[in-house]
C-alpha cells in the first residue's frame, strides 16, 4: 500500500490529504473537510492535470513575444514537453487572441492559443 | 605627451580638471570605473557645510570657508542644484551646552558668517519636530545642501568642453617617475605625463605610494545613511546635526535638493577599500540616533540605504600638496568631509599649482558657463510646452515617480561624458531614484540605453562592469 | 497653452479597475468619459499577468489576465469613450482640473465633472526592507521580473531566490522555472503564505522549490551582480534568530514583499488618506473626501483578485454616474447626507472599506470588505453596532491574504436608526 500527501486548493483551509492506494487504485482519501477534497484529492493523484501558460516568440510586432495557453489543461507531466517545443516556435504578426500557434502540443492532443492580441509594430489597436 | 594626469573622477578630480581647463594645457582625467562621481562623491551626506567644525588653521577649514563662498556662484554657472538652507547643531543636554560656545567660537574664528546660538523656543519655531530634548542649538545660515552627482558631472562636462579629456575603465597599474614626468601603466595601456594629479579618493594612499618614498595610509570610513521619501522631504528644513555627548557623534538629519529626507552616516573604519555595503547594525544605529535628534521621523516612508566611503588619513586633515620626492606629483588626499563642499576652493588652488609650474597660459577658448539639463518637473507649464514643441519626447513620462520623460534620459546619454548605464541615467536625471526605486521604469530605461549605443538588452549594465542587468533572451 | 478639455468624467488608469468603471460608467448613462493610461495600452498589470485564474467570479470561466483584460477593452472600444494611452496624469486638482502629458499633445489641461481615481499599485521597493549589504545588479522586484520575461522576451537571471511568498512571488517561482531558471527557494517572513493555497501547490509543489516560512533574507552578496544571499530565521516577533544563517549562491534575488496603493496624487489633491491601506478613505459610495472625485481598485485597497476589483470599480463608475447626473454637484453638507455612520476595523480586523456610510444616500446593501491581522481557524466575524453585537458568522478559517467581505443590509441599519458606528471583529473561542 502506498500513501501520498497532498494539500487541497479548494479554499484557504488548505487541509492536508492523505491518499491511500493499492496499485493506482484509491482506498481512502482522509484530511479533507469536505466533498471538494476528496475529489480533488482523487484528480490529482490519478491523473493531474494544468493548464499551462507561457509566452512564445514573435517577429514584426510590438512586443517580442505573445502570451499563450493550453486550450484545455495537460497532463501535468507533458509540461516539459510542451514548453520545450514552444520554445523553438516563432510567429509572424499580427496575431489574435484565441490564435492557435500550435497544435497537439506535446502529443497532447490540446492546442495552445494565443492569449492577447500583438498587432504589428506600427499598427495602431 | 599629457601635460597633466589626474587620476580620479571625483568631485575632486572633476573640479581640478574644470579649473585647468581656463589655462592652454594637455590634459586627461582617468578613471577606474566607467562613470564620473562612482566612489566617495556619490554616496556622502550631499552637504555644503558652512565651516564652524573644522579645526582653525587647519586645510579643512580654510578650503571648506572657500568652498562654501564660491558655490552659490558655481552653482549658477554649471547649472546644479544648490539651495543654502542653513545648518543647526542642535545641543541635547546641559552638560553639552559648554561645548556648542566652543562650536560657535571655532566657527568664528574660522571665519564663518552670521552664526547663532538659538535658545529652544526659537529653534522649535525653526523646526518643530526637533528633539523634545534639544536645549539650543547653533545656527549656521551659510551652510547648504547640492547634488553630488549634478555637482561632479557639471564639472566633468564643463572641463571636457573646454577640452580635458576624459577615459573611463582605466586603471592604474603602475607608476614610473622619469627624469621629466611620469610613465603610467594602465589596463588600457601606457601614457606619459608631465605632472600627475592623485584624486584617486580611498586609493589615494596606493597611486601616492607607487612614487614616494614617504608612505601614506588612507582608512575607508564607511558610512552609511537611509534615505526617505519626498513625502517626509518637509519633515525638517534644515540640515540638523547633533552636538556629540552622551548618545556619540550623532547623526544628521536634512533635507536633500531633491526633496528627500537624509539621514546618517555612520562612521566605521574598515579595511575593504569597495566596502560599500551597508550593515544591519549600521542601519540600525542611523535610525536610532537619527531618532534623538529630530522626533517622529517616519521611517516607514524610506526607500532606500546606502554606504559610502570617507577617505580618511591619520592626520585627520586635506593633503594638497606637491610630494616632497616626487616634483610634478600633486596629493589631493585625506578629502573626506568637508571634500564635497570644498572641491571648487580644491580645484582652484591645485589648477595655480599647475599653472605655476608649467606657466600655463590662458585657454582663450574657455567657457565657464555650462547648461544643464532640462529637469521637466523645474519647469512652469509654459516652459514644459515650449520644450516638448521642439522634441516631443519631452512629453513620453518614463519614470512616473520622479516625472523623468524620454527626453530627459535620451540627453542624459548623449551629452557629453553621457550616461552608459542605470545608474549614469539615475544619477542624471533621477530617473529610478524615486519611490518605486526603478521597479517601473528600469525595463523602460534599458531600452532606451540599448537604442542609443547600439547595444542589445543583455549588455546593459547597472553601473558598469560585470552589473548585467539580464541574464539572457527568451 | 492650448484650450482646457472639458469632459464629465475622467478615469486616471486603465487597468482593470478603470477600464470597469469606465463601462459602468457609461451603461449608467454618462455621454463624455476619459480615460489616462501611462501604458501604450489599456489593461494594467493584468497584460503581464499571462497565468490562468482570472475571471471565475466575472465570467465563470478561468481565464488569463491578457483575456480578462481583453473582455473589457472590447466593452470599452464599443462605446464612444476616449482612452489616452502612453499618457501620464501629472496633477488634479480639488476643483477636477487634470493636467497629463504625452508625446502626441504635449501637455493636456482637461477640467472634469467627476473623476475615478485608478491608478493601481506598486511594489515595496528593497530599500522599504532595509536589507543589508551591496546594491549590485540582479535584484528586481517579482513585477518588474515578470515584465522583463513576459512583455519583453528577457530573462533577469539564471539562480533565482524569492523573498516573499505573495501572489505574485509564487507565479514567478513557477514562471521561472519553466523558462530554465533554478528557483532555489522562497522565503517567506511570516509563519504563513500571503498567497493562495492553490498557488503555493501549483507553483512551488509542482516544482519541488521549497517554500522557508519564517525565514527572511538578512544580507545580499555579490558587488557588480548578485553572487547569493543569506537567509536565516525569524522568531514570533520577525527578529532573526542567531545561528540560523544560510548562504544561498543565486544571481537574482526577487522581492514579493508588498503592494503599496499609488496615491501619490490623491495625497497632493489633499484628499485624506487611510494609514493601514495607504488608500483614500471612502464612504459607500467609493466617494473620498472630496465630493465627486472616487476611487476604486489597488489604489483604495490592494485586492486579490481582479474579479473584486472589477465589482468595486464598476460601483465606483455607477456612483460617479449618480453624483453627475444628481441634482446638484454640490457636495452634501453634514446635514443634509443624514448621519454618517463611522466603520471601525475591531479586533483582528486590518482595515475595511469604505471607511463610512452616508445612511440617507445609502442603498438597499454595502458590500464591506476587510483584511484580518492573522491567521484565525474556527473563528466568528462578528457585527458590532455602537458596541452591540448585531450580528455573527461562522468562518473556518480567515487569512490576512485573502480578502474577506461582508453584506451590510439597509434594513438592518434600518432597526437601529440611532447607530453611529459599526465595528468588525474576529473573535475566537
Amino acid at each position: 500500500m502506498e500513501q501520498r500527501h497532498l494539500t487541497c486548493i479548494g479554499c484557504p483551509l488548505g487541509c492536508r490529504l492523505t491518499v491511500k492506494l493499492e496499485r493506482e487504485k484509491i482506498l481512502s482519501v482522509t484530511g479533507n473537510t469536505c466533498k471538494r477534497g476528496e475529489e480533488y484529492a482523487k484528480k490529482e493523484v490519478t491523473s493531474p492535470t494544468r493548464i499551462l501558460t507561457t509566452t512564445v516568440r514573435i517577429e514584426g510586432g510590438r512586443y517580442p513575444v505573445v502570451p499563450v495557453k493550453t486550450e484545455r489543461d495537460i497532463p501535468k507531466d507533458k509540461i516539459r514537453d510542451c514548453m520545450e517545443e514552444l520554445k523553438a516556435v516563432l510567429l509572424h504578426a499580427p496575431v489574435k487572441v484565441g490564435d492557435v500557434v500550435m497544435h497537439n502540443a506535446g502529443h497532447t492532443g490540446v492546442n495552445v492559443v494565443a492569449t492577447s492580441n500583438c498587432c504589428l509594430f506600427h499598427e495602431e489597436k | 605627451m599629457y601635460d597633466v594626469i589626474i587620476v580620479g573622477a571625483g568631485v575632486t578630480g572633476c573640479a581640478v580638471a574644470r579649473e585647468l581647463s581656463r589655462y592652454r594645457v594637455k590634459a586627461c582625467v582617468i578613471e577606474k570605473e566607467e562613470d564620473v562621481c562612482c566612489g566617495t562623491s556619490k554616496a556622502n551626506s550631499a552637504i555644503v557645510h558652512a565651516g564652524f567644525d573644522a579645526k582653525t588653521g587647519s586645510n579643512m577649514a580654510r578650503y571648506n570657508l572657500e568652498g562654501n563662498a564660491l558655490m552659490g556662484e558655481l552653482a549658477e554657472e554649471l547649472d546644479f542644484p544648490f539651495k543654502r538652507n542653513g545648518s543647526l547643531v542642535v545641543c541635547l543636554e546641559k552638560d553639552s551646552l559648554e561645548k556648542l560656545t566652543e562650536l560657535y567660537e571655532r566657527g568664528v574664528n574660522n571665519g564663518v558668517k552670521n552664526l547663532r546660538i538659538l535658545g529652544r523656543e526659537e529653534l522649535i519655531r525653526m523646526e518643530p519636530n526637533i528633539s523634545d530634548e534639544a536645549l539650543a542649538a547653533l545656527y549656521a545660515p551659510t551652510g547648504g545642501i547640492v547634488c553630488p552627482f549634478q555637482l561632479t558631472i557639471a564639472l566633468a562636462e564643463n572641463a571636457y568642453t573646454n577640452g580635458v579629456a576624459f577615459q573611463f575603465n582605466t586603471k592604474v597599474l603602475h607608476i614610473e617617475q622619469e627624469h621629466e614626468g611620469y610613465t603610467i601603466k594602465t589596463n588600457k595601456g601606457i601614457c606619459k605625463t608631465k605632472m600627475l594629479i592623485n584624486a584617486a579618493g580611498v586609493y589615494g594612499d596606493e597611486i601616492h605610494n607607487m612614487v614616494s618614498k614617504e608612505k601614506i595610509t588612507i582608512i575607508p570610513r564607511a558610512g552609511e545613511y537611509c534615505l526617505l521619501d519626498k513625502k517626509a522631504g518637509n519633515h525638517v528644513h534644515h540640515t540638523v546635526f547633533q552636538l556629540p555627548g552622551r548618545y556619540g557623534k550623532g547623526v544628521l538629519v536634512t533635507p536633500t535638493v531633491h526633496g528627500n529626507l537624509l539621514m546618517g552616516p555612520t562612521a566605521v573604519d574598515i579595511t575593504d577599500k569597495e566596502g560599500t555595503n551597508t550593515t544591519k547594525e549600521g542601519l540600525e544605529a542611523v535610525l536610532k540616533m537619527a531618532g534623538n535628534g529630530v522626533k517622529n521621523i517616519p521611517n516607514r516612508l524610506m526607500i532606500t540605504s546606502f554606504a559610502g566611503l570617507r577617505a580618511h588619513e591619520k592626520r585627520h586633515d586635506f593633503i594638497i600638496e606637491e610630494v616632497t620626492d616626487a616634483p610634478g606629483f600633486i596629493d589631493c588626499v585625506g578629502i573626506e568631509s568637508p571634500g564635497l563642499t570644498s572641491a571648487p576652493a580644491i580645484g582652484r588652488r591645485v589648477s595655480e599649482m599647475i599653472r605655476e609650474y608649467l606657466s600655463l597660459s590662458g585657454n582663450p577658448d574657455f567657457t565657464a558657463a555650462r547648461k544643464g539639463m532640462i529637469s521637466m518637473r523645474r519647469l512652469s507649464p509654459v516652459e514644459r510646452e515650449a520644450v516638448m514643441e521642439k522634441n516631443p519626447a519631452y512629453g513620453a513620462i518614463v519614470c512616473r515617480c520622479e516625472m523623468i520623460s524620454e527626453g530627459e534620459i535620451i540627453d542624459a546619454i548623449r551629452r557629453p561624458l553621457g550616461a552608459r548605464s542605470l545608474d549614469g541615467v539615475k544619477r542624471r536625471t533621477r530617473a529610478g531614484a524615486g519611490r518605486c526605486q526603478s521597479g517601473f521604469c528600469s525595463p523602460k530605461v534599458m531600452e532606451i540605453i540599448a537604442g542609443e549605443l547600439g547595444m542589445k538588452a543583455e549588455e546593459v549594465t547597472k553601473c558598469g562592469g560585470e552589473s548585467k542587468v539580464i541574464a539572457g533572451r527568451k | 497653452m492650448k484650450q482646457i478639455q472639458h469632459t464629465e468624467l475622467v478615469i486616471i488608469g486603465g487597468g482593470p479597475a478603470g477600464l470597469s468603471a469606465a463601462l459602468s460608467a457609461k451603461e449608467n448613462g454618462i455621454g463624455q468619459i476619459t480615460i489616462i493610461e501611462r501604458e501604450q495600452e489599456p489593461g494594467g498589470i493584468l497584460n503581464q499577468c499571462i497565468h490562468n485564474g482570472f475571471g471565475l467570479h466575472t465570467f465563470k470561466e478561468e481565464l488569463t489576465g491578457p483575456e480578462y483584460a481583453l473582455r473589457y477593452i472590447a466593452g470599452v472600444l464599443k462605446y464612444d469613450i476616449t482612452i489616452l494611452t502612453d499618457t501620464m496624469a501629472v496633477s488634479v486638482t480639488k476643483d477636477k482640473l487634470i493636467t497629463a502629458v504625452n508625446k502626441r499633445d504635449g501637455l493636456i489641461t482637461i477640467q472634469a465633472k467627476a473623476v475615478i481615481l485608478a491608478m493601481g499599485c506598486r511594489e515595496r521597493p528593497r530599500g522599504a526592507l532595509n536589507i543589508p549589504g551591496f546594491r549590485p545588479a540582479g535584484i528586481y522586484s517579482a513585477g518588474t521580473a515578470q515584465r522583463l520575461i513576459n512583455r519583453e522576451g528577457l530573462m533577469p537571471g539564471k539562480e533565482v531566490v524569492i523573498l516573499g511568498s505573495g501572489d505574485i512571488g509564487l507565479i514567478m517561482a513557477r514562471r521561472m522555472t519553466l523558462e530554465g531558471a533554478a528557483v532555489k527557494l522562497v522565503a517567506e517572513l511570516m509563519p504563513y503564505s500571503g498567497g493562495l493555497k492553490r498557488n503555493i501547490v501549483q507553483c512551488l509543489e509542482d516544482f519541488q522549490i521549497p517554500l522557508r516560512l519564517s525565514h527572511t533574507v538578512t544580507e545580499i552578496h555579490g558587488r557588480e551582480r548578485v553572487e547569493g544571499v543569506t537567509i536565516a530565521r525569524v522568531n514570533r516577533e520577525g527578529r532573526v534568530i542567531e545561528g540560523t544563517e544560510e548562504y544561498i549562491t543565486c544571481d537574482t534575488l526577487l522581492l514579493s514583499v508588498g503592494l503599496i496603493p499609488e496615491n501619490e496624487l490623491s495625497f497632493e489633491m489633499g484628499i485624506e488618506l487611510d494609514s493601514v491601506t495607504n488608500g483614500p478613505v471612502v464612504n459607500q459610495k467609493l466617494e473620498t473626501g472630496l465630493g465627486g472625485v472616487f476611487a476604486c481598485g489597488n489604489v483604495l485597497h490592494v485586492h486579490d483578485l481582479v474579479d473584486y476589483v472589477s465589482q468595486e470599480a464598476a460601483l465606483a463608475g455607477k456612483n460617479a454616474a449618480g453624483y453627475l447626473q444628481g441634482p446638484s454637484n454640490e457636495k452634501l453638507t453634514e446635514g443634509e447626507s443624514g448621519n454618517e455612520i463611522g466603520i471601525r476595523p475591531g479586533k483582528g480586523v486590518r482595515y475595511t472599506v469604505p471607511h463610512k456610510i452616508m445612511y440617507k444616500d445609502m442603498e438597499d446593501k454595502v458590500i464591506i470588505r476587510f483584511r484580518t491581522d492573522n491567521i484565525y481557524e474556527k473563528c466568528k466575524l462578528a457585527m458590532y453596532f455602537d458596541d452591540s453585537l448585531i450580528q455573527s458568522a461562522d468562518k473556518l478559517m480567515v487569512t490576512p491574504g485573502e480578502m474577506e467581505s461582508c453584506v451590510l443590509k439597509r434594513e438592518l441599519l434600518n432597526k437601529y436608526p440611532e447607530t453611529r458606528e459599526i465595528e468588525f471583529r474576529i473573535e475566537v473561542e
